[in-house]
């Protein structure tokens, strides 16, 4: 039967099983609008702006493990989406993001609302199409699925001319699809594995470091039996925390530039080490050359061989999928009689008891000003340990990531690698969506939470009973603190002046509003909101410590053993 | 140290872009480009002289083969190879300089193309370092214009980069 472009579109996302498409209709895809209204198979969730759509797309997929999908409209509509799909794109997140554009007889002719959009998105996608011609819509959004979600993840937009959705084909759409130019199922090297595990039993002073990749490929379980089983020290990065549980013994924090104590020296000073789903970027390690500097040996798993060797020299490299080389390192494992060096394994532990023994994470909750970290910790406590927990970017992510323990994957939705502040509200719809019965809590700060607060409306139309807990210390807390420390405490334009009443402005979008102001209305606070007010979107605006910074951190440009300390200050 | 990668891509709109987008985003080197379609039409094949450390020039061919459209990637610089490119100049000749020209053309296996009373067009195949050394040698003065089509390659004997 002969369709048209807009219902192929319709069609294809069917066949995909999507649940959701995130987006904001305009003149470009009215006609796939049009085929949106006339079917029931899937849901379109109306954002108030193109970015939190993508946001929103993208936390769906970041909760569920599957690929998230979005639809904007052409010009504003894709530009408004740029900060989403880069957003997605330097985590590895699989979205599907469809665009419309103008005719194909306008293309380049600057009509309204026309941009480059294939141009303008290029360097924050995996990839990207134009259909130009009906006859190749089918096949091109089949791969574009099949290219999100295969290899390294990420995002993948297909452009489509108004013109395209209304020319028509026949509809076939493709079981299977294979490239000649694009084969992400690489079974790695057999030979690598058995190396990675001779150096692993010969440490004596092993550690595991692993990323979003244990994360996104969902190995969470096959890490934990491996840890366990070798008995060595792990830590996970801000995008791999929840891939091994935090409350776990062998678990040594998070590292990195506000990583604990521990493992960031236990990371600086191993002698093996072993990356998983991790890329060594400047906030894990700091700076390369002071790393580089003490000698150890580093096996590094990585589905994407770009990623090897790109800020450090590898001893070991295995490109695979995770799932694979794990379990061949796990058989090999089993099948071996030699098991590591227990003596040596048993001092190396007693040297992390010690560096564990300084409490890198210590604070100190006086009577009157609300601490941030203590409503982090009780937030923690009065959800069980069990919420999904979205944040935004700045301080309170960082101590999000710090207190709240996370002990499942896909539980700490929030953007590590591009930092984009005004996520955590969309985050938390996309969540919400994927796991309808969740409890969500969206940490965020006065500043960030400004930078979507519009999607407010989105959550009432919805009825997503998200807890916003905003943590309010009328700053630019993270740059406030990058300026005490490095900029002679010149407070440049990091001040935020004439906030809103937080809590009128919720009751206004139709939500309940709560201040909390001293230390000891923090706990019953939040157990009001997550039982008596399970069913709303609370927004708490808990006024905090204006003066508080993250520690440990290790200062930009600095080697993982120059850390600073709360207590040395 | 300079490396000539030769890399085989989908004959699509916008692969051209993706190659040289890579570049400019991460700050890698391209001293020419070369590119146009192979015997089979849907299969582009394009070479890139960069230059970098060995760990740059590792960066570079992996980046390229993570990009979709790329097909295959090859440093030609590995191993033997024929590199050539060529050079049209326009060069004054007047007087004496117009036998001098001449001479120093036919010294280099240059072809004049076109020619007028008072200029000619030289057509000059080579590798890189023979083509500098011909403006080296040729009166600075006398060069009206030049154009290059940057270096393109192929490796020896069995080496062979196909799909």
């Amino acid at each position: 039967m002969q369709l048209t472009g807009a219902e192929i579109v319709v069609k294809c996302l069917q066949e995909e099983n999507v649940e959701y498409v995130f987006g904001y209709p305009g003149g470009s895809v009215l006609y796939i609008y049009d085929e949106f209204f006339k079917q029931d198979k899937f849901k379109h969730v109306l954002v108030r702006h193109e970015q939190a759509a993508v946001h929103a797309a993208d936390a769906y997929s970041r909760s569920s493990s599957k690929v998230g999908v979005c639809m904007v409209t052409s010009g504003p509509g894709v530009t408004n989406a740029v900060t989403g799909i880069a957003t997605a794109h330097m985590d590895s997140i699989p979205l599907v993001i469809i665009s419309g554009q103008v005719p194909t007889h306008y293309i380049g002719q600057d009509a309204f609302q026309e941009c480059d959009t294939v141009g303008i998105t290029r360097p924050c996608v995996k990839h990207n199409f134009l259909v130009k011609d009906v006859k190749d819509l089918a096949v091109t959004i089949k791969k574009a699925f099949y290219i999100a979600q295969s290899g390294r993840p990420g995002p993948v937009l297909v452009d489509i001319p108004k013109d395209v959705t209304t020319h028509k084909c026949e509809f076939e759409y493709p079981k299977t699809i294979s490239m000649r130019s694009y084969t992400p199922g690489v079974k790695c090297h057999s030979g690598q594995v058995k190396k990675a595990l001779q150096l692993l039993l010969a440490a004596k002073r092993p550690m595991i470091y692993t990323g979003g990749g244990v994360i996104l490929s969902d190995t969470s379980d096959q890490l934990i039996k491996l840890a366990r089983d070798l008995g060595f020290p792990v830590t996970n990065t801000l995008m791999g925390l929840g891939g091994y549980p935090s409350t776990d013994k062998q678990f040594v924090g998070m590292l990195g530039m506000h990583g604990t104590y521990e493992a960031n020296m236990a990371m600086h000073y191993c002698d093996v080490l072993v990356a998983i789903g991790a890329r060594f970027d400047d906030r894990v390690i700091g700076n390369p050359v002071d790393f580089g500097s003490v000698q150890r040996k580093i096996i590094h798993i990585d589905i994407d061989p770009s990623s090897i060797a790109k800020r450090v020299d590898v001893d070991v490299p295995i490109v695979g999928n995770l799932p694979e080389v794990l379990g061949e390192l796990q058989a090999l494992l089993d099948e071996q009689k030699s098991k590591p060096d227990a003596e040596a394994l048993a001092s190396w532990w007693k040297q992390i008891d010690e560096w564990r023994s300084r409490k890198s994470l210590k604070y100190k909750q006086g009577k009157d000003i609300i601490m941030p970290q203590y409503v982090i910790e009780k937030l923690y406590e009065v959800t069980g340990g069990d919420a999904f927990v979205t944040s935004d970017v700045g301080q309170h992510q960082m101590w999000a990531a710090q207190y709240y323990k996370f002990d499942k994957p896909r539980r700490w939705i929030n953007s590590g690698g591009l930092g984009t502040m005004g996520v955590g509200l969309p985050y938390a719809m996309g969540v919400r969506f994927a796991n309808p019965e969740a409890t969500v809590a969206c940490v965020t700060g006065e500043a960030s939470i400004q930078m979507n607060i519009q999607e407010l409306s989105t959550a009432k139309q919805f009825h997503l009973p998200i807890k916003i807990i905003n943590l309010n210390n009328r700053y630019l807390g993270m740059v406030r603190q990058w300026q005490q420390m490095f900029h002679g405490d010149r407070h440049a334009e990091s001040y935020v002046n004439a906030l809103p009443d937080f809590v009128k402005l919720a009751e206004a979008y139709g939500h309940v509003g709560m201040l909390i102001e001293r230390p000891s209305d923090v706990e019953p606070a939040l157990r009001e909101a997550f039982t008596k007010h399970k069913n709303d979107l609370v927004f708490m605006d808990f006024i905090t410590d204006q003066t508080a910074n993250v520690y440990p951190m290790i200062a930009a440009g600095k080697g993982l053993s120059d850390m600073i300390l709360a207590e040395d200050l | 140290m300079r490396h000539i990668i030769s890399i085989l891509l989908e004959n699509e709109a916008g692969a051209l872009s993706r190659v040289s987008g890579l570049f400019s985003a991460r700050a890698f080197n391209i001293e020419s480009l070369t590119v146009a379609a192979t015997e089979d039409p849907s299969l582009s094949r394009m070479t890139i002289v960069s230059s970098g450390s060995d760990s740059v020039i590792e960066q570079i061919t992996k980046q390229l083969n993570k990009l979709i459209d790329v097909v295959k990637v090859v440093d030609l610089s590995e191993a033997p190879h024929v590199e050539r490119e060529l050079m049209l100049v326009k060069v004054r000749a007047t007087g004496k300089d117009r036998e001098e020209m001449k001479r120093i053309a036919d010294i280099f296996r240059g072809r004049i193309v076109d020619v007028t009373e008072s200029s000619y067009v030289i057509e000059l195949t080579g590798d890189c370092s023979k083509l500098d050394a011909f403006l080296e040698v040729i009166e600075h003065s006398l060069v009206l214009e030049t154009v290059r089509t940057g270096v393109c390659g192929i490796g020896r004997g069995d080496r062979i980069l196909k799909v």
